[in-house]
């Protein structure tokens, strides 16, 4: 083959892994997408929320094999789902007796000192989880083990990692479902209602407390499957957190602070950013890439990713 | 402000006691690691003021504070290693480079608030912590300088880096004190409460906040270069990592946000403790330090927000109220009044705001849609209309809150379409809000003093400036050093004036400014707008109160849908068929049945 074959070759190798990548992360920013969306809340310690994922996945399938009943190809995606509702009620109990205090309906009219005090309280739960993790699970990377990960499908000469395009499959269904959730049922629907306007919601009946108690867990939990589904095709520690919550944010942003259904789509996005910039920059860069690609979303598209300063005068 | 708070000499004098009984207490320390603590402490001091700089004062909460602290710890050692040049001369470097860093990174990031102010703070020091990976700088040791220690700042006995570091934090601390006691600090708190108000009242955001990330920039390279010496080797992880950043930031909270003393509060008694229960229990719990500082942030969030100075200070009573009491008002000084025939006759004076074709569009929606209006020197211009009328989009184009898409904004002769609201306000144009915006946590007179410093050349003018339009809206007195988020909307109202009034402006935009105000009340703030226009201001007042408007203003001007509909005096307008249509229609006829109480 001639090198410019050779680099369609790579092009469509990187496209494929960027799309399959794409998929979980854009699950990933869903559940971020959720959280701000509906609390309007900064949670700084979303990628923290993931990694307790990854563990729970892993414990589940690997260190304690509570799933190994179910075989080398079944326990790793039922790890994954399982690290969801396992993730969902530390994010409720986080929420109930520490998040609480700094949000609520009074918070997402005010002005920005609430804010800080949510970035900052998320900043110390994020600390905390950080390196609890390391004092619980050790600093030793680890990651779920599945045969699939070692076998590739070969589609025109362009190789997709089995366990990554399950993973998409999954992390597809998931969002799918969850858009569904949303949109048909009454609870998704009341969701979106306090999102919209908390203090509408409130003169309707809606628990609006309630309903950001829920939101949260629903938004770690459905971020910790994400991670889960990671866990099976990436070694990772506890500090992993740190990384993703950039990646989450660059993806939340670019597909519209408050839009659910574009988080999914930001998230896709970043991830072909990430694995198209190997073609161009060294590895180790990948997530430099990011977060210029950050950096550059928020500085050109400032409709709807500002503050407002001169909201009404 | 000398005046209004405790001497500098105090303060001083409180910062000198600090530093010896600190450098006594390390030279009493023979212990190496325990002397080690007490230099980090110091540089994790100079590293939370340097967060405080920025954050504290501005508000604008970084995360990324690493970013600075790593380029100064990485410029020394890289400098050090490669052509040997001394840590003396590589930490300035250092901090050069921090500083060109910190205007980079400032000048587009500045455009963003809030959330995306933070979380693209945080993305700078991880971007470079990839970078420095990649460029293979892992771990960089120093190397030993055996022949000439103390040329390459290496020194056997510990004691002299605690020496080193404290001098760098107490340099820290007395530029913060200074820095609080200045126009500059006023400045940034006065950004930090409400930037829009700060704006209008003539404070350069941007042009302050730079002058803080400069700064700020500066204390962390050099508390980074320093961190570096001290423990010889640089890692990309421990210079530019996520616990770098939020140490910084922890510290400064912790202790107290907005006052020098806090982060050396904060580091004071959060290093030694994480420290000596890493020593302790490093082994057995690795990640202990980061626990520590996580639930320190967390606890002082839910207990005590603005940190421990803060909270022991209301406890001792020293808050703003002993503070007032402390202080006798200087006498104000009433400029002399000059007091022309207050007739009825509206004034002709010379067109001093003319408006031509102004358009504004949000979307699909014309705001303003073709406004040409005349205001004349010397008049009292009323601008009424419908909600939803544009009249307040007109205001805001005039300040240079919004941009006008079309037509031409002259003032006193001069184009002043597209200008900054800080500059549209040292042209001469002072402005009020339909919602007050106050400084909630300054005195009125503070909030009015950052108002006067448009107009005023030294802090002791700014001062007069203030507390002589405090006397002229009947705030003067004890109520000057109240704080402003417990005034009543009639004191509102009145430094809301006095915060415009003490720029001097020729003209003044009040917008709304008798909403909300017992009949009694009404009377006050309507004397106080003749007797200010009577003193030679031109005023332009948006007002729904009919009856009060047929009173005050010499000339209507009438907006409906974003267009001027009519313009001339009151009784004309008010007869002016279109006008009735229009807008006053059925309510002007209601209002005429059941006049307003």
């Amino acid at each position: 083959m001639t090198d410019w074959q050779w680099f369609l070759v790579d092009f469509f190798q990187a496209l494929a892994a960027g799309l399959l990548v794409g998929g979980t992360y854009g699950l990933m920013c869903v559940g971020l997408g959720i959280i701000f969306g509906v609390m309007r809340v900064v949670n700084f310690a979303h990628g923290d929320f993931m990694m307790l994922g990854m563990y729970a996945a892993y414990y589940l399938v690997t260190g304690l094999g509570v799933l190994a009943f179910l075989g080398p190809y079944a326990a790793p995606i039922a790890g994954a789902a399982l690290a969801g509702p396992v993730v969902f009620v530390v994010g409720w109990l986080l929420h109930r007796y520490l998040i609480a205090h700094v949000t609520g309906a009074r918070v997402v009219t005010a002005e920005a000192e609430g804010h800080y005090a949510q970035i900052i309280l998320t900043l110390g739960i994020a600390l905390v989880l950080a390196n609890g993790g390391l004092i619980v699970f050790g600093s030793q990377p680890v990651s779920v083990q599945t045969p699939l990960s070692r076998e590739s499908w070969e589609v025109l000469q362009v190789l997709l990692n089995q366990g990554r395009t399950v993973s998409f499959l999954i992390a597809v269904a998931f969002a799918v479902a969850l858009y569904l959730f949303l949109t048909r049922t009454s609870l998704g629907k009341a969701l979106r209602a306090a999102a919209d306007n908390p203090i509408a919601a409130a003169y309707v009946g809606i628990d609006v407390d309630r309903a950001h108690r829920f939101a949260f867990g629903l938004g770690v939990g459905i971020t910790a499957v994400a991670g889960g589904l990671i866990a099976s095709s990436q070694s990772f520690q506890p500090y992993i957190g740190f990384d993703f919550v950039i990646v989450m944010y660059a993806g939340v942003v670019l597909g519209g602070m408050g839009s659910i259904l574009g988080a999914f789509w930001g998230g896709l996005t970043i991830g072909l950013v990430q694995q198209m910039s190997t073609l161009v920059l060294p590895y180790q860069l990948q997530n430099t890439a990011i977060f210029v690609v950050f950096l550059l979303i928020i500085f050109l598209r400032p409709q709807g990713m500002f503050g407002r300063v001169w909201e009404r005068t | 402000m000398d005046t209004l708070r405790a001497p500098l000499r105090r303060h001083y004098a409180a910062i000198a006691a600090f530093a010896v009984a600190y450098l006594a207490l390390g030279l009493l320390v023979r212990n190496s690691y325990y002397q080690l603590i007490m230099t980090l402490v110091l540089l994790w001091a100079a590293m939370g003021l340097s967060w405080n700089m920025l954050s504290g004062y501005s508000g604008m909460i970084s995360f990324g504070h690493a970013a600075f602290f790593g380029l100064g710890g990485y410029t020394m050692t890289i400098a050090f290693v490669k052509w040997g040049l001394t840590p003396w001369l590589g930490i300035p470097l250092g901090m050069v480079v921090g500083v060109l860093a910190g205007i980079v990174i400032g000048l587009p990031t500045f455009r963003l608030r809030g959330h995306y102010f933070a979380l693209s703070m945080l993305a700078y020091p991880l971007a470079m912590l990839y970078v420095f990976e990649w460029l293979g700088y892992q771990e960089v040791t120093l190397p030993m300088m055996r022949q000439a220690p103390a040329l390459y700042a290496q020194f056997a006995d510990q004691r002299a880096y605690t020496a080193l570091a404290l001098a760098l934090t107490v340099l820290c601390m007395v530029i913060s004190l200074h820095v609080e006691r200045s126009r500059f600090g006023m400045s940034l708190l006065a950004i930090k409460q409400n930037e829009a108000a700060a704006a209008a009242a003539g404070v350069d955001a941007l042009a302050w906040k730079m002058l803080a990330m400069a700064l700020s920039a500066a204390m962390a390279a050099a508390a980074g270069g320093l961190y570096a010496v001290v423990l010889l080797v640089v890692t990309p992880q421990s210079m530019f990592g996520v616990l770098t950043s939020a140490q910084a930031l922890i510290f400064a909270l912790f202790g107290g946000v907005g006052v020098y003393w806090g982060p050396v509060i904060g580091a004071a008694v959060l290093v030694p403790l994480a420290e000596t229960l890493h020593a302790e229990l490093g082994n057995i719990v690795p990640g202990i330090q980061g626990v520590v500082y996580g639930l320190a942030i967390i606890a002082i969030i839910l207990l005590a927000p603005e940190g421990i100075y803060w909270r022991i200070r209301d406890r001792l009573g020293a808050g703003p109220a002993a503070r007032a009491a402390a202080v006798a008002p200087a006498p104000a000084a009433l400029p002399p009044v000059a007091a022309p025939a207050a007739g009825s006759e509206p004034p002709s004076g010379k067109p001093l705001l003319e408006l031509e074709g102004v358009v504004r569009t949000f979307g699909g929606l014309r705001a303003v849609d073709g406004v040409s209006l005349v205001v004349r020197e010397g008049e009292i211009h009323g601008i009424i209309g419908p909600n939803g009328a544009g009249k307040t989009t007109l205001f805001n184009v005039v300040n240079g809150f919004l941009p006008a898409d079309a037509g031409s904004v002259r003032f006193a002769g001069a184009e002043i379409g597209g200008l900054k609201p800080h500059r549209v306000c040292r042209r001469g144009i002072g402005r009020t809000f339909q919602v007050v915006r106050a400084f909630p946590r300054m005195s009125v007179l503070e909030n009015v003093i950052v108002g006067a410093y448009a107009g005023a050349a030294s802090e002791r003018e700014a001062q007069e400036l203030a507390l002589a339009a405090l006397e002229r809206v009947g705030l003067s007195g004890g109520r000057a050093l109240a704080t402003a988020a417990g005034l009543t909307t009639d004191e509102l109202r009145r430094m809301e004036l006095a915060r415009a009034l003490a720029a001097r402006p020729r003209l003044l935009l009040l917008d709304e400014t008798l909403a909300g105000l017992a009949h009694d009340e009404l009377e006050g703030v309507l004397d106080i707008i003749r007797q200010v226009n009577r003193d030679g201001v031109t005023v332009v007042i948006i007002e729904h109160t009919m009856h009060a408007m047929v009173k005050l203003a010499h000339h209507f001007s009438v907006l409906d849908h974003g267009k001027l509909i009519a313009s001339g005096p009151p009784a004309e307008v008010v007869r002016n068929p279109a006008v009735i249509e229009a807008y006053l229609g059925r309510k002007w006829v209601e209002r005429a049945q059941h006049p307003v109480a």
